[in-house]
């Protein structure tokens, strides 16, 4: 009976019809009651779960506008996030933009990405899932240039981000072209954000779904950058930082382990940082690096990759050691 | 007034442009660079209007280099100069562009090349090609002396002979013309012929 219901209510609240038999129609007024009520109930975390996207979002579709037959309270709490969650455009009473964070949460499932600022270098390492055997891992660069002296990494959305790195490179063009001069890092970084913002106050758009590691240095004085912007389209510029998958615990490594740093150094924090959450090895990061003196963009090989983390591995190897050395001779 | 000129040689091409900037009986300058670098290995020679002159082949410039960072290889020459006959077509019966183009370059597969652009938009891949009042002269002596496969000495010679006639029968002759040369090695600056130099200190 009570699952016969439940497929009945079910059918009624995504519209299909035959709905089913009158007989059942008692049970299932009072499953969509109960369901409704939910958010008052004291089991808030099974409410908040099943709230949320992964899980199809299934406990708010029960507050769409219902058919006559299943009319019953619904708890202000779940009416509001069904409101307020769907327009890009229209705040949430406590202040949210529903769309916004959502696009937040895309990011946060994106691959690992990290951005070092040295004094005279500035890298930026990205995890690469598995390549597919057959894919060529060439056509999947996830740091690309911009222009000669500036290049971005980004996590989420990685179609969204094609959309946003093409804008980018026609703005430092056209800024070349109508002001004979290339542009410094926080302008093409403040375009980027501005892009991202537009698009979370616009009808009919959603916001891109992605956040964005941007390096470079200035054209002429050839100070180096790191910037950040995100889904919201606010940026700011850091020493070090990090974005996607587990970005949290890399950027506590790296505020534990940030010091200034220069070319090959740099390098190595950047590696070191994102191994802290990537399977160790040349095949799993792709790496690239910035110089004040050359320009352009250099992506480092797989097998200096691996040189480079088999250093990393040796200098905690022997951490490790001197570690447990003195402790052993007491 | 305004001569430009260029040849292919043997793994090369070189173009030669004069340097004055006239704007009716009044000489600007005598040091203006008529050939610009439009990547590493392509040169862009253009003659006319000097506001049009400017920007279309900045334009053209910023717009090769864009596709270059789209798609991570440059254009080849064959293929910027496709473009830029199309940016000049387009605008033909609107707005037109008044620029004479001559465009070299060098691709691994195709070799050194000349691209012959005029200013109603038709191109001719040549050997040999020139714009303006000086073409009279210059495109008479490369055809007496021009043959495939020169030496860059060769060439230099010939560029020469051409700047001398130029000199010698052009009623108002440029006095100054640069000369830059594409090959393998990329897009360079080769050498100026000056015969008169702007004056930079009084003399006391």
């Amino acid at each position: 009976m009570l699952a016969a219901s439940a497929v009945y209510t079910t059918r009624c609240s995504l519209n299909k019809s035959p709905a089913w038999t009158e007989t059942l129609k008692e049970c299932s007024k009072l499953l969509a009651l109960h369901h409704s009520r939910c958010g008052e109930s004291r089991l808030h975390a099974v409410y908040k779960k099943y709230s949320k996207v992964e899980n199809g979002g299934v406990l708010l579709w029960f507050h769409q506008p219902m058919k006559s037959e299943n009319e019953s309270k619904v708890s202000e709490k779940a009416r509001e996030m069904a409101r307020y969650d769907r327009a890009i455009t229209v705040f949430s009473p406590d202040g949210h933009l529903f769309q916004v964070e959502y696009a937040l949460e895309a990011v946060r499932k994106g691959n690992a990405a990290v951005g070092v600022r040295g004094t005279d270098t500035v890298v930026l390492a990205v995890e690469k899932k598995s390549t597919p055997k057959l894919q060529d891992s060439r056509s999947a660069r996830k740091i690309v240039s911009l222009d000669n002296h500036v290049a971005l990494a980004c996590a989420g959305l990685k179609a969204d981000a094609r959309v946003l790195i093409n804008k980018a490179r026609i703005e430092c063009q056209s800024h070349r072209l109508t002001l004979e001069d290339p542009v410094t890092v926080e302008y093409i970084t403040r375009y980027i954000a501005g892009l991202q913002q537009k698009y979370t106050q616009s009808g009919g758009v959603r916001p891109f779904g992605l956040s964005t590691l941007i390096v470079g240095f200035d054209p002429y004085s050839r100070i180096p950058s790191l910037y950040q912007t995100d889904p919201s389209g606010t940026f700011s510029a850091w020493k070090a930082n990090a974005t996607g998958r587990n970005s949290n615990s890399i950027r506590e490594f790296l505020e534990k382990n940030f010091k200034e740093t220069s070319s090959q150094e740099t390098v190595k924090l950047a590696i070191r940082a994102l191994l802290e959450v990537v399977e160790s090895g040349g095949k799993n990061i792709e790496v690239a690096v910035m110089t004040r003196e050359e320009s352009g963009l250099r992506q480092l090989e797989e097998a200096e990759i691996d040189t480079i983390v088999a250093e990393i591995e040796a200098e905690k190897a022997a951490a490790e050691a001197a570690k447990k050395g003195p402790q052993k001779d007491t | 007034m305004e001569c430009v000129f260029g040849l292919v040689g043997n793994g090369f091409a070189i173009v030669a442009a004069d340097t004055s900037a006239v704007h009716s009986i009044l000489v600007h300058k005598n040091n203006e660079d008529k050939i610009m670098v439009l990547d590493s290995h392509k040169l862009i020679a253009a003659s006319g209007e000097p506001g049009d002159r400017v920007q279309f082949t900045e334009y053209v410039q910023k717009n090769v280099s864009l596709y270059q960072f789209r798609n991570g290889i440059p254009l080849t020459t064959a293929a910027a100069a496709n473009f830029t006959r199309g940016e000049l077509a387009t605008a033909l019966r609107k707005n037109p562009y008044s620029v004479n183009i001559l465009m070299a370059g060098y691709d691994k597969e195709a070799g050194a090349s000349l691209y012959y652009i005029d200013y109603i938009a038709t191109l001719h891949k040549v050997d040999k090609g020139a714009f303006g009042y000086g073409s009279y002269f210059s495109l008479s002596t490369m055809d007496r002396h021009y043959r495939s496969d020169m030496s860059v000495e060769e060439a230099i010679e010939l560029v020469d002979k051409c700047i001398l006639e130029i000199r010698s029968r052009l009623v108002i002759a440029p006095p100054n013309f640069v000369i830059k040369i594409v090959d393998k090695d990329g897009a360079r600056e080769h050498a100026w012929r000056q015969s008169v130099q702007d004056v930079t200190t009084a003399s006391v």
